[in-house]
């Protein structure tokens, strides 16, 4: 029952994963590419969550938190150059 | 015991992907960047934080083994989403992205 449950959800996490990755494709303006990308990065977590139960091991529990920590510095790095034009500035009395 | 717990984490995931679903289908159908991360950042959050919480569940009463990275992963989860759904969606109104064009109201159009 739990193992049918967590095939069905892997398979609907895949299925919303598709639409953001259309919108990642399709999307018109910038923005809109990186919060389908921002999307994608947070629905892997889910994805791995649900595939560490499916395989019962506890050696994937490291991979949710870093990812989730990557996809937070990539989205904040690229909404920091649409903004500014560049990431790290060297002049910082701006 | 096994099956109340097998029952709650059920029902914790299949939450959890519906969000996450509802998410997908926001991102697709809605009309502006605006919106559209609206629904991305608060329903993908949630269902990825009901879905971890599954994990986190599944983990400490079926397996026995208390994980902590996963509930830091649910803590860091619900503060960054929505710092980082700010932060692109002020960037996108900086770098001049229009509105839909049936909406009718606009804070910060006289701010600069």
């Amino acid at each position: 029952m739990l193992e049918t449950v967590m095939q069905l959800s892997l398979v609907l996490v895949t299925i919303a994963m598709i639409g953001f990755v259309y919108r990642l494709i399709k999307g018109p303006s910038i923005p809109d590419r990186i919060v389908a990308l921002d999307a994608i990065g947070i629905t892997l977590v889910a994805m791995i969550a649900i595939l560490s139960m499916l395989l019962r091991t506890n050696a994937f529990l490291d991979v949710i938190l870093l990812l989730g920590i990557l996809s937070f510095i990539g989205t904040t790095a690229f909404s920091k150059f649409l903004e500014k034009g560049e990431i790290i500035e060297n002049d910082r009395n701006r | 015991m096994t099956a109340t717990a097998e029952i709650v984490i059920i029902i914790f995931l299949l939450l959890g992907v519906f969000l996450t679903l509802a998410a997908a289908f926001g991102v697709i159908r809605l009309p502006d960047v605006y919106t559209r991360n609206h629904a991305a950042s608060k329903s993908a959050t949630l269902g990825v934080m009901l879905i971890l919480l599954a994990c986190f569940l599944y983990f400490y009463l079926i397996e026995g083994h208390f994980s902590s990275r996963v509930l830091l992963g649910i803590a860091f989860i619900f503060i960054t989403a929505p710092v980082g759904g700010h932060l692109i969606s002020r960037a996108a109104y900086n770098s001049g992205v229009k509105l839909w064009e049936k909406s009718v109201r606009d804070d910060l159009k006289n701010k600069k």
